[in-house]
């Protein structure tokens, strides 16, 4: 398969490699989370019952592909408490400019928890159009994501 | 981020590691956005977290470190509401039993609140601005507020200014008493990117209504046309309401943080079109756009057709004129079912002020109601449907933010009316 780059802004910078787990519409945190955290999951199992290309997929380790996160307010909360559970994603890709809920929950995991979730952001519509669920992605400290 | 001298020794340390973090937190997040300085908070803090979770352990720890050092809000806050009410909504034994071990830290957590600056024992609402609860901004004023459904509603319905923020990080700018300007709180973030033409037979329900805008608009702020034939011009009591439930439905099913009404909401008024940014899409919603948005919605019950065992009203609380006014509309429908009591017990959701008001203004009125099976409680009925015990249990709501995060079904209100004392589903209502 043809290796694709992209090039965005690390929000939290990283190095990591893992496979896709693709969400062309808002990612609800607290929808697609709420029943993870609730039960404690060793696994997350995506909960969001509007989102029809993630819903009861797995989500645990993998590498999310986003456009922005939407919904609740305790969005960043989820994302704070599923750093520490350690079954979320191990990054987090968006296509568009981070949402002020994401944000928020991945600075305070990062500042109050030494939990850092690679971030990148900012990688275009192009991105989220072409990468495609299951395909292998590498992230590099500069925001550099390659996708094959 | 250009801080003054102050921020800036607080980030450098000089005033502790705890507020150190603090203040890095708000300076990283506002950064994030391209933030170049913070602004004094101008009204009363509002906070989403209101739940002792055991899971959000994170959360607890964070606060623990901020109660060490000293820490609390500039200005006493007001929060969500409680998950748990047992003497109004008793869910039964074993739900009870989960209810513990899920808010098992709810007790503790109220403590740390309180340390932290809660307002009072009845601050626990998500419509924080109602006036019977009273933190209610001024058109202008600076928040870090939190809760979907209050960011909206101060935006758009008050024109105060603040952010989506997030649990946690509304603490953090509350403490330092500053919010970092970026967003919402700039004029050119208040500048609306789609025009949403509202061109129905009749007034549309305000939580299918938000629905619809909110999927299609996602995070962008909407200029919204065409509502002033339904609901007038100007702001009084309904509109307020109905634009709440609007509000939070744009908030849960999309992200919306802001909204104008053409002639209605403050800004509106003020600016009219000019409000439109140059190159705004448009988003046409007519009987036919709403019946689409109305049937996609999933139905998550393993049985349609199993008879409910409660209506859920008011997700966000209802403003005491609702609450009065479903009361009316429930007694009336037993009048008409010449029937005593109601087949499906209906639950109404309020700010404990309300609540508590209600119930000391109307003692009689108040246990006739319970013997209608007519119940006014103040907790979040979506903290409830988070008991996996009680998430399994088929609720109809008429909220589109309790529908988004649960397994409750959304009916209009009419149906909901018929469902109450019927006790038998119509055919819509989920796909």
């Amino acid at each position: 398969m043809t290796e694709r780059i992209f090039k965005g802004r690390p929000v939290l910078s990283g190095a990591c490699q893992g496979e896709a787990l693709v969400s062309r519409q808002g990612f609800n945190t607290l929808a697609s989370f709420q029943k993870s955290v609730i039960l404690r999951s060793k696994k997350a199992i995506c909960s969001d019952q509007n989102n029809s290309d993630l819903f009861q997929k797995e989500m645990t380790g993998k590498i999310l592909c986003i456009p922005q996160t939407i919904g609740s307010t305790t969005g960043g909360l989820v994302l704070q408490t599923i750093a520490r559970l350690g079954n979320g994603p191990k990054a987090i890709l968006f296509s568009e400019h981070i949402d002020s809920l994401a944000a928020a929950g991945v600075i305070l995991a990062d500042i109050w928890d030494n939990h850092r979730f690679i971030v990148v952001d900012q990688l275009g519509q192009e991105f989220l159009h072409s990468v495609q669920q299951g395909q292998t992605i590498t992230i590099a400290e500069d925001g550099t994501v390659t996708v094959k | 981020m250009i801080l003054t001298p102050e921020d800036q020794a607080i980030l450098d340390g000089k005033q502790g590691e705890v507020l150190q973090k603090v203040m890095k937190s708000v300076v990283v997040y506002g950064e994030t956005f391209g933030a170049d300085h913070l602004v004094p908070i101008t009204g009363s803090p509002h906070m989403v977290t209101s739940f002792g979770a055991n899971t959000i352990q994170p959360y607890f720890d964070m606060l623990d470190e901020l109660i060490g050092a000293g820490l609390q809000s500039k200005e006493p806050f007001t929060v969500d509401p409680r998950p748990m009410e047992y003497d109004r909504l008793n869910p039964g034994l074993v739900e009870k039993l989960a209810f513990n071990l899920i808010f098992g830290k709810q007790a503790a957590y109220e403590q740390q609140l309180k340390k932290l600056g809660l307002k009072d024992e009845n601050s626990f609402t998500c419509t924080c601005y109602l006036p019977e609860v009273g933190n209610t901004p001024a058109k202008g004023d600076f928040l870090a507020w939190s809760e979907s459904s209050a960011v909206v509603f101060a935006n758009s319905v008050l024109g105060a200014r603040t952010n989506r923020n997030s649990g946690g990080i509304d603490l953090m700018c509350d403490i330092i008493g500053k919010a970092p300007y970026f967003g919402l709180l700039t004029d050119e973030g208040r500048q609306a990117t789609w025009l949403v033409e509202v061109k129905t037979s009749s007034k549309p329900n305000a939580q299918l209504l938000g629905s619809a805008i909110g999927m299609k608009v996602m995070e962008d702020v909407p200029y919204i046309v065409g509502m002033d034939g339904f609901l007038g011009t100007g702001l009084n009591p309904a509109t307020e309401a109905y634009l709440k439930d609007m509000g939070a439905a744009t908030a849960s099913n999309g992200a919306v943080g802001l909204y104008h009404v053409e002639n209605i909401t403050p800004e509106a008024v003020e600016s009219g079109r000019t409000l439109l940014k140059p190159g705004y899409q448009t988003y046409v919603i007519d009987d036919h756009e709403l019946a689409r948005v109305y049937q996609a919605y999933p139905l998550l019950w393993k049985n349609a057709n199993t008879q409910p065992d409660y209506i859920f009203v008011g997700c966000p609380h209802l403003a005491r004129h609702q609450l009065e006014s479903w009361i009316e509309q429930l007694e009336n429908q037993l009048r008409h079912h010449k029937a005593n009591r109601l087949k499906i017990p209906v639950y109404l959701f309020t700010a404990p002020d309300i609540q508590k008001a209600f119930i000391s203004e109307k003692p009689d009125t108040y246990q006739t109601l319970l013997s209608q099976q007519i119940h006014i409680t103040s907790i979040c009925p979506l903290m409830y449907m988070n008991n996996p015990l009680c998430g399994r249990k088929p609720i109809v709501t008429n909220s589109n933010k309790l529908r988004t995060y649960t397994t409750a079904r959304f009916y209009l209100d009419e149906d909901v009316l018929q469902i109450a004392v019927t006790g038998k589903l119509p055919s819509r209502g989920g796909k």
